[in-house]
């Protein structure tokens, strides 16, 4: 029953590094960049519904959307501003520019909210549940962020597959040249993955500090690493394997502070990347990258 | 007034002159060839008229309005498509995906309906569906809609490029060495796909190919290029017995 309780706790955690993950996934298999940022964006929106909800006393439905609407603005405006200039630039100029960026929102953050931690309160109203005669009790932030994280993977998954936009950002990650001939706009495909990318992460944001409840300028960075690694771990560029790494890494996280240690954990979680790394250097649902003769 | 018209376009790669004072006028619906041995400068023809490259000197006239230097997605959206030398498909895409992507500027709707499924986006969809199997079946690619576009063989995937180009819906169609690497037989076959859709989608054609056959066979204008520059043009007759032309295949002073 206990490693039931585990299991549970960390397909949830995985979830949130699942939703992470897409964006950078995403981003990457259509930019080919890593963006570093991108964690930082969840910190970020995560600020955004604290201030809603507790210092404008917004309902937390309304608040999670103007978060994400402010996400979405977020990314598409360092898209436009750090990324855009330097498309065709070398991918360390790129790399360089993106852990900027990083620095930058984290230290504006210091700036307009400060250094202390702020307690984030929960925005989920549901109450534990209660199984197999109180011996299992699976807390509401649980349940949300595994349902939510399903609807978001499925939905995705029907969104680059069904839709003409979807379609084009297959296209571009494919052959930016042929699409481009094909008469898709690379920039406009380029901007709204960012801002699907950004959208998601406010609400990984909020689902991560429902569970674990600090709020502080870093917070974004560690989840944003690990999510970085969930992303690799599955194949970075591949959408199931980002959420397949996602809820692994997850699920690692949660059984080695259980089972192995606390202080470990975080190494066992970089540990397992390597030694996958090692073994299928594509990650788990990587394609196999073909030499063009 | 000509469909196309390109106006003394010359670029220089560093100090290669690859293209030089090119000048060539298309008219609307007629199938014209582009000839001339290895390193002439045809594709790289094909890739100043598509944006890929930008003009060093010159004007190119599409429909009287002025395209020079505009990029890719927006020339392919005022009406120029291409297929290219060595196949670019979306290799992990369907063959139905492959086409539904030339369509994307032919049929609209926003974002928000795609993300959550507004009223329209069926009806869209299904009509991208119907255009695209509509264009197949034209290719005889129909059957193969669903699987992946890696998986057809060579000649079928040659066919697949052209349908996904007329899907964008051209004024002029280009075609680079569509019947490289085709049997006599495959290349009789896709003669006649070619004089077909020139009529059915009253597109013009211009055309990059090497067997000479299939050059005489259905261009109505050949332009002969050499060292980047326009060293004949006319009908197949008058090409076949200019001696700049021998001269400039076979070699000669």
């Amino acid at each position: 029953m206990e490693f039931l309780s585990y299991l549970i706790n960390g397909i949830s955690l995985g979830s949130v590094y699942a939703i992470i993950a897409l964006g950078y996934t995403m981003v990457y298999g259509i930019a080919k960049m890593l963006n570093f940022a991108h964690g930082d964006v969840i910190m970020v929106g995560s600020y955004i519904v604290f201030i809603a909800v507790n210092q404008m006393g917004l309902p937390p439905l309304v608040a999670i959307v103007l978060s994400m609407a402010v996400c979405t603005v977020l990314g598409i405006v360092i898209e436009r501003f750090a990324y855009k200039p330097l498309r065709g630039a070398s991918s360390l100029a790129v790399l360089i520019t993106a852990i900027g960026v990083s620095y930058l929102l984290q230290n504006l953050a210091l700036l307009i909210w400060g250094a202390d931690p702020k307690s984030f309160t929960s925005v989920v109203g549901i109450p534990p549940l209660h199984l197999a005669g109180g011996q299992l009790v699976i807390s509401g932030e649980t349940i949300v962020t595994i349902v939510v994280g399903a609807i978001i993977m499925a939905g995705l998954i029907f969104f680059v597959n069904n839709t003409k936009m979807g379609r084009a950002m297959l296209a571009v990650s494919e052959d930016k040249g042929a699409a481009q001939l094909m008469g898709i706009n690379v920039n406009s495909t380029i901007a709204m993955t960012f801002a699907i990318g950004s959208a998601l992460a406010a609400v990984a944001g909020v689902l991560l500090c429902s569970a674990y409840p600090t709020l502080q300028p870093t917070t974004g960075a560690m989840p944003g690493i690990k999510a970085f690694t969930a992303a690799v771990f599955g194949g970075i560029g591949s959408i199931p394997g980002a959420f397949v790494g996602g809820i692994l890494l997850g699920i690692i996280e949660i059984m080695s502070k259980a089972y192995i240690s606390t202080q470990l954990a975080d190494a066992i979680v970089f540990a397992v990347l390597i030694i996958v790394l090692l073994v299928r250097p594509t990650g788990l649902m990587g394609k196999k990258i073909s030499e063009k003769v | 007034m000509a469909l196309l018209e390109v106006m003394n376009v010359g670029i220089a790669f560093g100090g290669l002159q690859a293209v030089a004072q090119l000048d060539m006028k298309i008219e609307k619906g007629h199938l014209y060839g582009l000839i001339g041995p290895n390193g002439a400068g045809k594709t790289t023809v094909f890739n100043l008229l598509t944006g890929v490259y930008r003009p060093t000197e010159g004007d190119i006239i599409l429909d009287g309005k002025n395209i020079t230097g505009n990029a890719p997605a927006k020339i392919n959206q005022a009406g120029i498509a291409r297929t290219f030398q060595n196949i670019r498909l979306f290799d992990q895409m369907t063959v139905l995906d492959n086409v539904k992507i030339g369509l994307h500027n032919q049929i609209k709707y926003s974002m928000w309906t795609g993300i959550f499924r507004l009223p329209g986006f069926k009806d869209k969809e299904q009509q991208m569906e119907y255009q695209a199997m509509k264009l197949l079946k034209i290719f005889d690619l129909d059957k193969e809609a669903n699987l992946p576009a890696s998986s057809l063989p060579y000649g079928k995937q040659r066919k697949l490029e052209i349908a996904r180009a007329l899907a964008t819906n051209p004024k002029l169609l280009l075609l680079d060495e569509p019947a490289a690497g085709m049997n006599p037989s495959e290349s009789e076959e896709l003669m006649n796909t070619i004089k077909f859709v020139q009529k059915e989608f009253d597109v013009a054609i211009l055309l990059i190919e090497h067997d000479m056959n299939f050059v005489m066979g259905i261009c109505e204008y050949i332009y002969v290029l050499d060292y980047g520059r326009i060293i004949a043009q006319g009908t197949g007759e008058s090409i076949r017995n200019n001696p700049k032309v021998i001269a400039a295949y076979l070699g000669g002073d």
